[in-house]
């Protein structure tokens, strides 16, 4: 087999597929090797090199992320020699670095923290003398702290590569560099969409969400206010991973029983309100295509993705669905038909959303989102917030029992809950346009052609013999580029409608979600929407009955002049100061 | 640091003449437009810098990279006249100190800076390989040497149209 190669690491015998790096070798057998500018889903820069290996024969130490292993090589990991030029290294990164590590938001979870540590520095013989660099709070969702940098350049790569934003970039030399967005701009001043995907990706601490569990506990400690709070489908297949679970271990009662604990008056599915979506989004989609509107109809519920068509190309907003995301649709209807109900005056509402997402902070922000005279939503916490907040209340989380939902906006279907992966919105929305086309329910209720984590899906879906719509889903913004440049050149393959996430993998891999270096982590959390799915007695949104009943007595139909006013948006050019490209 | 591209606008006719030729083919334009640019309007404005980012169809925080790397582009307006102090040992130990401290207070402006008339850039440099006639400084193409401080505003004013 000459495609495959053998060499030996750390006395190991390897056999590995020609073109393989040290690192991905020496993985084969079990034998990791620290490394901190590398990740596995960007390509890889050899540029801290922490990675640095002995390779018999070889002039220098290698790194191992971007030296290939090669025939008969001879590779030690681990030396003497070795592990004193990598604690050299890690020093001088530490060097570098504040030591505030007690008081740092990623403490006990940062990669720097832990390769120090298991390296055994326990002092640093080099002075700080990095120049001052100031906080980035430009915007209400991220924070970049420079100081905190070590210039890996993970964040630079994921903006270009998977996002094709490329809003940072390094700047100036030796000890005055920094990563930096143009012209030493906040990002809330340059074209940046709030993904949170440099969150996500960052080593240490220099780019964290924007805490506000403050306000939350404020709210909560308040007698006056009534604090209510919805989860997003992709916060219970992640939340246990900070108390040590595994990627993709469904622990949705749990989580509505710690945020009972924490104090929360009601606990609501955001489930719910992506039914909903899929009732207004879905009805409009049929007006588009029945009426001759615009097409293709383009989804709205990701606000990277908003922020992103705003930024990037405002001729094609009319493109997008008028439907408000479920988070803002929650919140419309919590401060009028919920408050309705119940008899609860509107302005003591605190409307808490649980999102997998940094984005959801801005869209919170939108003045447009209050068609009931209140913010549709007060308070947007990631699914890292909350388990921040979880532990700062000591709740065992695993050992909680499980609880439901409250009604009756907290009911959900199984298409509700797969919204939180990439082509979850488009089977969600199939399944019920189906029902009102056909006029009976589609078999089976998979749509496979949409599932999967290739970059751009699409499918023609034949509703029984009556129309042939071609959709289209992509996730990840340099593939929502490439989608968008095929509408602008007139949008050769014919697509009707088109799902589009900011976030590679959809919100299960969303900017607020807890950070996890295993590349598996998107596949295992979507793999744990759809089982979700699978077991649920209801999964097509029409047939929800708190949605349903919610039509009855408050809206009247889908696209009703209330729901359009309640639950429909529009959109604006953003433009600031320096465009991305 | 906030947008200063408002207030005056910039003619960006010149710049649309240097972008000409490389439009089609834009690969390794950029470090030569910044240069041609920069001889142009005298330094590297914003506004300059998200035109070629946009004509070139690179990101902007990427021209920012390559502009910040350089000493030799400027982001920020240059005087008419260059002054450069030695700062090397020769100099530094026969008094460097005490011209540039001349010099910075002459102008009322730091090591660095320009003069907000535009007249004169201070630049501190670390040899100008002319240690016997240290102390010493360039202005423009000039060397003077063997200087002492009472020697400065004369030497300075001389520059003034």
């Amino acid at each position: 087999m000459s495609d495959m190669i053998t060499l030996t690491i750390d006395g190991q015998k390897v056999t590995a597929p020609a073109g393989s790096t040290i690192l991905e070798a020496a993985k084969l057998v079990g034998i990791d090797v620290p490394t901190l500018c590398h990740h596995p889903l960007l390509r890889p820069e050899g540029a801290c090199r922490v990675c640095v290996c002995k390779v018999t024969g070889a002039r220098s130490f290698l790194p191992a992320c971007i030296a290939k292993a090669t025939e008969g090589m001879e590779v030690f990991t681990h030396d003497p020699e070795v592990l004193e030029a990598r604690k050299n290294i890690v020093e001088l990164l530490l060097a570098n670095h504040p030591q505030d590590c007690l008081a740092c938001a990623r403490s006990g979870n940062c990669e720097l923290q832990t390769v120090a540590n298991n390296l055994g520095i326990r002092k640093v013989r080099y002075e700080y003398n990095r120049p001052e660099m100031e906080l980035d709070l430009s915007n209400p969702c991220l924070v970049r702290d420079p100081a905190k940098c070590i210039l890996c350049g993970r964040c630079v790569r994921v903006c270009s590569e998977v996002q094709g934003t490329s809003i940072y970039s390094f700047a100036y030399r030796g000890l005055n560099a920094r990563v930096t967005p143009a012209f030493n701009m906040g990002l809330g001043e340059v074209s940046c969409t709030f993904c949170g995907q440099c969150r996500k990706v960052c080593p240490t601490g220099a780019i964290t969400v924007r805490s506000d569990t403050q306000r939350v506990w404020d709210a909560l400690r308040d007698p006056d206010k009534i604090v209510m709070v919805q989860t997003a489908p992709s916060v219970r297949v992640a939340i246990s991973e900070p108390f040590g679970g595994k990627p993709g271990d469904l622990n949705t009662g749990q989580m509505v029983s710690a945020l009972r604990r924490l104090g929360f008056d009601k606990v609501f599915d955001t489930n719910w309100a992506a039914d909903l979506t899929i009732m207004e989004e879905g009805t409009e989609l049929i007006g588009r295509v029945t009426k001759g509107g615009k097409l293709p109809m383009i989804t709205s519920c990701s606000p990277g993705w908003i922020n992103f068509i705003e930024l990037n190309y405002p001729d094609l907003l009319d493109n997008l669905s008028t439907a408000k995301s479920p988070q803002s649709m929650f919140g419309a209807m919590l401060k009028t038909y919920y408050a309705k109900k119940q008899g609860i005056d509107p302005s003591k509402i605190v409307s808490v959303s649980i999102m997998p997402c940094t984005a959801k902070k801005f869209e919170a922000f939108r003045r447009e989102l209050s068609a009931s005279g209140y913010p549709d939503t007060d308070i947007v916490l990631t699914t890292t917030e909350l388990a921040q907040m979880i532990k700062e209340a000591n709740i065992n989380f695993l050992g909680l029992p499980e609880e439901q939902f409250d009604p009756i906006m907290g009911e959900g279907s199984g298409a509700g809950t797969i919204f939180g992966a990439t082509g979850g919105v488009m089977e969600a929305a199939v399944r019920t346009a189906y029902k009102v086309i056909v006029g009976e329910e589609m078999e089976p209720i998979e749509l496979e052609a949409v599932r999967g984590l290739e970059g751009i899906k699409e499918a023609s879906v034949d509703f029984g013999g009556k129309v042939t719509l071609n959709v289209a889903i992509a996730h990840g913004l340099a593939n929502a580029r490439k989608v968008c440049e095929l509408i602008r050149a007139g949008n050769p393959h014919n697509w009707h409608f088109i799902e589009i996430m900011a976030c590679p993998g959809g919100c299960i891999n969303g900017g607020g979600q807890p950070v996890n270096m295993d590349a598996d982590t998107p596949r295992l959390r979507a793999e744990a929407l759809y089982r979700d799915d699978a077991g649920l007695p209801v999964r097509r949104s029409h047939e929800n009955a708190e949605v349903q009943a919610l039509y009855r007595e408050f809206l009247g139909e889908p696209n009703s002049h209330k729901a359009h006013e309640l639950l429909h948006t529009h959109y604006y050019r953003q433009s600031r100061i320096c465009k991305s490209k | 640091m906030s947008c200063n591209c408002t207030g005056k606008t910039l003619d960006l006719a010149p710049l649309m003449d240097i972008l000409a030729p490389y439009k089609q083919n834009p690969k390794g334009a950029l470090i030569p437009v910044l240069q041609h640019a920069q001889d142009v309007y005298g330094y590297l404005p914003q506004e300059v810098l998200e035109a070629i980012a946009s004509e070139l169809n690179i990101p902007v925080a990427e021209v920012f990279g390559v502009v910040t790397f350089y000493a030799q582009f400027h982001l920020t307006p240059r005087g008419k006249n260059i002054i450069r102090i030695c700062q090397g040992t020769a100099c530094h130990v026969r008094g460097a100190k005490t011209i540039l401290e001349a010099v910075c207070s002459h102008l009322g402006v730091k090591a660095g800076e320009t003069t907000p008339d535009l007249n004169f850039t201070i630049e501190t440099v670390a040899c100008l390989g002319a240690c016997g006639l240290a102390p010493v400084m360039m202005v423009n193409d000039n060397t003077h040497g063997r200087l002492t401080p009472s020697d400065i505003p004369g030497i300075l004013d001389s520059y003034l149209d």
